[in-house]
């Protein structure tokens, strides 16, 4: 994306294993403290509407089901261009986040929009199928129109010490990705400390990545407040020594758009408002966008809204 | 340390939401005293996020609640008036408190009251539905089913039965209900909500906020996600509005006398389903 500074290989493998090394630690207690006194922040009205707006326009509006077909693809690509269809005012979405089998579907029906098609690829959601084949997936899907790609951070090699050889993995990737923006998921459930997100989050802004992505959405934990501060500041200090932005990706478990709101304060107070755009910061979400709408009805309303009122997904 | 000089425990008088018993997440209360003169309790005092998040725990009871046997609605609901009969003592003297003018006969009339309500559960099916005589090869049948989250305004007196005939004619059908309870006298209401909740029923089903009704009833009575409104113990001046408001996305608007014990007090709460069904051949 434009904002964002010129990729280059300007880190090499051995350079990012010695960034990994210089990580500093996580205090757990006090990221947990500071995450849980952020969220009793109370954003109300005309505040509340701004970040409502900002929400909706920093979704990821996300489907990623085997039972996917192409009728819900079509509604889900009407809904992220207009979200509200009795108020033009809502702004669309940022994105449409499917698999790549229903990327050409996704790309038709949201042709002269402003809404980016995004594809899960690069062997979602494990990625451990071979390095040639999910290099392939992500070639396959820029080729056939999207706009962004979302690969997962192969766990195995992290986890297992063979920083490099993630390392290369992404990088790979980052060059098969070509002129697409790249999401790389960190799958932080899978991780089990604060700080490994942060040597995770280290690895991949260093090969390249356009965005961190915290989960899948396909195991049991997904984005926490603390998970996404500790990226958060990972993303705000490797700006500070290497002046390159790069953005973040909360998604799976929000649902509600208080939650929503929780992140963007978080946000706001960890990397400031450059942030607070769709070209630095995603929620991956399927569910909140409605939750969003109601509190949109209310606040112009005055009366609180049911789920009657609003489209089934 | 002898026995007289033995710190009071007192209970908190709390609301009753989702089958927790919260203070007012606004941290207000309101002092409720007695007849003659004593300070009885600092009652939580509702505000609309209570309010909105009782619909919430309400809406999500609603499916579970509704989709049980009629004849196991009817057993839970004859269970709490077996726990109010066990707290037979603690009612009377609440009312006692209250100024109710015979608070035995009260209590047993409140308790009669569940029982005979209780007992509709797996008989209003047979008395507001039926098969009806079409002509032409079908079955043709009415069923009554529940019209969804009901908010209830209780009347000020009398402060317990009132409170129980508005309830339990509306979640005897399958209905759940937010109920508002008498501004003057809480305190039975916070004891029959933890009557309710020691008694099976499923947290959720019967929310009891206590507070002012002049603010909780505009938005019970606006709120896009209530299905029926009970206005029995609205006060006069927010009647207009509350059935204006209340129209807004069509609910049922029911009152009835506070007293009242009838069959007509569940019908108001059901929807009538007819269904056709080819008889074969």
């Amino acid at each position: 994306m434009s904002s964002l500074a010129p990729l280059s290989p300007v880190i090499t493998s051995s350079e990012a294993s010695k960034m990994l090394t210089r990580t500093p630690a996580v205090d757990a207690v006090g990221l947990e403290e500071r995450a849980a006194s952020l969220a009793t922040r109370s954003i109300k009205r005309d505040a509340k509407l701004w970040a409502l707006d900002l929400v909706i326009r920093c979704t990821d509006l996300t489907t990623l089901e085997g039972s996917d077909t192409v009728g819900k693809i079509v509604a889900m690509c009407s809904k992220a261009v207009r979200p509200d269809p009795l108020d033009p005012a809502v702004p669309p979405v940022a994105a449409v986040c499917i698999y790549p089998w229903l990327v050409p579907t996704a790309v038709t029906h949201l042709a002269g929009s402003t809404v980016r098609v995004a594809s899960v690829a690069g062997g979602f959601p494990a990625g451990l199928g071979p390095i040639d084949v999910r290099l392939q997936e992500i070639r396959d899907v820029v080729a056939m129109g999207a706009d962004e790609v979302d690969i997962v951070l192969n766990r195995s090699l992290f986890l297992g010490g063979r920083y490099q050889q993630a390392f290369e993995e992404l990088a790979a990737a980052r060059e098969a990705a070509g002129a697409a923006s790249l999401k790389v998921i960190l799958e932080t459930g899978e991780l089990g400390s604060y700080d490994r997100v942060r040597q995770a989050s280290v690895l991949a802004m260093a090969s390249g990545a356009d965005f961190i992505k915290t989960s899948t959405g396909k195991i049991g934990v997904s984005a926490t407040l603390p998970t996404a501060l500790c990226m958060f500041e990972a993303a705000r200090d490797f700006h500070r020594d290497t002046g390159r932005a790069v953005g973040i990706k909360v998604a799976g478990g929000v649902r509600k758009a208080k939650d929503a709101i929780r992140y963007l304060v978080v946000l706001h107070e960890t990397l400031g408002p450059a942030w607070l755009t769709p070209d630095r910061f995603r929620i991956g979400a399927s569910s909140v966008l409605n939750d969003v709408l109601m509190q949109i009805a209310k606040e112009r309303t005055g009366r609180y809204q049911g789920p009657d009122y609003f489209t089934i997904d | 340390m002898s026995s007289d000089q033995r710190l009071p425990v007192r209970r908190t008088a709390k609301l009753s939401i989702g089958g927790q018993f919260p203070r007012s997440e606004s941290g207000r209360t309101f002092e409720v005293w007695s007849r003659d003169g004593r300070l009885l309790a600092h009652a939580a005092r509702a505000s609309r996020k209570d309010l909105r998040d009782a619909v919430v725990a309400a809406r999500g009871a609603l499916g579970g609640w509704a989709s049980r046997t009629a004849y196991n609605r009817g057993q839970i609901l004859y269970r709490v008036a077996e726990i109010m009969e066990g707290r037979r003592a603690q009612l009377e003297d609440e009312l006692r408190d209250a100024g109710a003018s015979d608070p035995a006969g009260e209590v047993s009339r409140a308790i009669d009251r569940w029982v005979w309500y209780a007992g509709w559960a797996d008989k209003i099916a047979q008395v507001a539905g039926g098969a009806n005589p079409v002509a032409g090869p079908y079955f043709n049948f009415t069923i009554p089913e529940p019209t969804g989250v009901v908010g209830i305004v209780a009347p000020p007196e009398p402060a317990l039965l009132g409170l129980v005939g508005r309830i339990a004619p509306a979640v005897v059908s399958g209905n759940v209900a937010v109920a508002v309870a008498s501004e003057r006298s809480p305190l039975p209401a916070v004891s029959l909500a933890e009557a309710i909740a020691t008694s099976d029923v499923p947290g959720g089903v019967i929310n009891v906020l206590t507070g002012s009704p002049s603010e909780l009833v505009p938005w019970l009575a606006a709120h896009m996600d209530v299905n029926a409104i009970d206005l029995t113990g609205c006060p006069d001046e927010l009647i207009a509005d509350a059935e204006r408001a209340a129209a807004d996305n069509v609910k049922r608007v029911h009152r009835a006398g506070p007293a009242e014990q009838h069959l007509s007090e569940i019908t108001a709460f059901v929807e009538l389903k007819t269904v056709w069904h080819p008889m074969g051949s």
